[in-house]
């Protein structure tokens, strides 16, 4: 302690408020933060001198890899520095899939996000509830792609898997049983005054600070700043789809809360334009082994804001150089902005609002004893809903209740 | 005329020795190769008079006999400025941006961090992205470095 009643506080790398390793060094007196420093880097695999040392197609499944959330969005954005290098013309049909698979990662990353904040304030009902609905989605994405995340969608010159009527059948019917579910989030975040009263006033970022610090995405907007790569620079099939990018005044976690959940009713909106205008035809081209020399800057809306590779290419099958800066690293420069004059107690719902990225899957369990060997995710679930009825608790009534106000509200959309 | 062409003009009016290191790529996507003597004065120019007031980030390339290093300016989202400038490899040394762009205090050091470029005036901090206790004297990023994978996993994938 100084003689001026300051305390300095180390939190990190490993703590149990945020799944990521970094750490801060937070000055406070009393329960107010005076100054704060954020150390970054415990997360640093050397993936871009890795990228340097392996052929293009190797580099797609690796740059996948920097993130479990966003897996797509890196994938997405290193593939068309890739494609504009090549100046390959990608078929209309794989630009509509790679939007679709993007807006699907940004509605499980948002409503990801929804969860957490939740259990940071002490809300997890409201994980639980966001997190089941997750799985709607994850079962969507699974069934798409072949995987929960890391969707391994994407290929140079186009996508490795291809959309059929079922599919598009079941994924629309998913998107309604979102939709209705984001509007009692919506709901939730309007009128829950204990929520408001704990968002609000919370991680202040003011318009002016939001621009000199760079943020992007979400945490941007939340601060008023009207920018979004899909709108702004757009790529894929935003050219053709019409959107609202979410804006909001509110400056803080809570304008942060609103903006996120506004997102999700655009994604939905978004999807079903782009399975109404799926274009036939391929969805692939033939893309060469070798690239040719040049460079290129690309950019992708990530969930979490502006995601940017640059790459350079020598001729060779190999990338000269390969630069990443994703969204995270542009966002928490902020926080200690945001953490200034702030309590301490606040701290992790602040570090949460920006949406640091971590990662987590699970498809598969082993168990041990008579009933040996693997299952598939369809038997885990049937097993944890039998086990729970078997205890009393049986949620079908309230399940079929839901399916109907679904069935209802996709009907009166369509008129 | 396109936004990239006045964009394009509007430096080469400022900077006449630019008028052939201006290039528009693609939309929205404009390159300018720029003497490290006038990389502060350009900078200056393109965030006070063209509006590009956001670093979206640096990138440092190693051209093998000489350095690169790359600026990528950022306007309203919808524009991307990247400005290019050379360093020499015997005494690579740079001047910080982080006064004009307080973001960009972390992309550069990853230009010292992973280049072995030297940034002056930056402020103090810890290092970033390699841990505390890495080698000071190798830069992951130099062309000559090779990254070698540990003998156990070797056996395995042979």
């Amino acid at each position: 302690m100084t003689d001026r009643g300051e305390v300095k506080v180390r939190i990190g790398p490993q703590h149990p408020a945020l799944k990521e390793p970094e750490s801060f060094l937070i000055s406070v007196r009393g329960e107010k933060i005076t100054a704060s420093t954020v150390k970054l880097g415990y997360n640093h695999r050397g993936i871009e001198k890795a990228m340097e040392e392996r052929t293009y197609i190797q580099d797609l499944y690796l740059v996948e890899r920097i993130c479990g959330i966003c897996s797509h969005s890196h994938s997405s954005c290193f593939v068309q520095a890739v494609e504009e290098i090549a100046q390959l013309a990608v078929p209309k049909r794989a630009l509509y899939i790679r939007t679709l698979i993007g807006e699907l990662e940004r509605i499980h990353s948002h409503l990801l996000w929804l969860g957490v904040a939740g259990h940071e304030i002490g809300f997890d009902t409201l994980l639980m509830y966001t997190w089941r609905d997750r799985e709607v989605v994850m079962d969507t994405l699974a069934s798409l792609t072949g995987n929960r995340v890391n969707y391994g969608i994407n290929t140079i010159g186009g996508v490795r898997r291809d959309l059929t009527p079922e599919k598009i059948e079941a994924t629309l019917k998913a998107a309604d049983i979102l939709e209705e579910r984001t509007k009692y989030y919506i709901d939730v975040a309007k009128e829950d005054s204990t929520l408001i009263g704990r968002l609000s006033n919370v991680g202040r970022l003011t318009h002016d600070q939001a621009v000199k610090f760079g943020t992007v995405g979400p945490t941007a907007r939340a601060s008023n700043v009207n920018e979004d790569v899909r709108r702004d620079d757009p790529y894929f099939a935003y050219p053709e789809v019409t959107f609202d990018v979410i804006v909001d005044k509110h400056e803080d976690v809570y304008g942060r809360t609103l903006v996120r959940v506004g997102e999700l009713m655009q994604s939905y909106q978004i999807i079903r334009q782009i399975l109404k205008n799926l274009p036939e035809g391929p969805i692939t081209v033939k893309a060469p082994r070798r690239i040719p020399a040049g460079e290129a800057v690309s950019r992708y809306e990530a969930p979490r804001g502006e995601d940017m590779h640059f790459v350079k290419s020598d001729g060779t099958d190999k990338p000269e150089r390969v630069k990443v800066r994703a969204p995270t690293l542009a966002n928490v420069q902020a926080v200690s902005q945001m953490l200034q004059d702030g309590y301490l107690a606040d701290l992790p719902i602040v570090v949460a609002a920006i949406d640091p990225c971590f990662s987590c899957t699970d498809r598969l369990i082993a168990l041990r004893g008579t009933e040996s060997g693997t299952m598939d995710w369809d038997t885990v679930r049937r097993r944890g809903i039998e086990w729970h009825r078997k205890k009393g608790l049986d949620f079908s009534l309230v399940n079929r209740r839901f399916e109907e106000r679904v069935e209802r509200s996709s009907k009166a959309r369509l008129g | 005329m396109s936004q990239e062409q006045e964009i394009q003009s509007a430096l080469v009016g400022r900077f006449p020795e630019l008028s052939d290191k201006v290039s528009v790529r693609r939309d929205r996507r404009i390159l300018a190769e720029v003497p490290l003597a006038r990389l502060h004065e350009v900078i200056d120019f393109a965030v006070k008079d063209l509006g590009f007031n956001m670093v979206s980030a640096i990138t440092g390339l190693d051209e093998r006999e000489r350095f690169a290093v790359l600026y990528h300016l950022n306007r309203k989202s919808s524009m991307m400025l990247t400005l290019r400038t050379i360093l020499p490899k015997d005494n690579p040394v740079i001047d910080t941006v982080s006064a004009i762009f307080p973001s960009a205090d972390i992309y550069e050091r990853e230009l010292v961090d992973l280049l072995g470029i030297r940034v002056q005036g930056l402020p103090e901090g810890r290092r970033y992205p390699l841990p505390d206790d890495a080698p000071c004297d190798i830069y992951p990023l130099r062309k000559p470095v090779q990254t070698q994978v540990p003998q156990e996993q070797k056996g395995e994938t042979s």
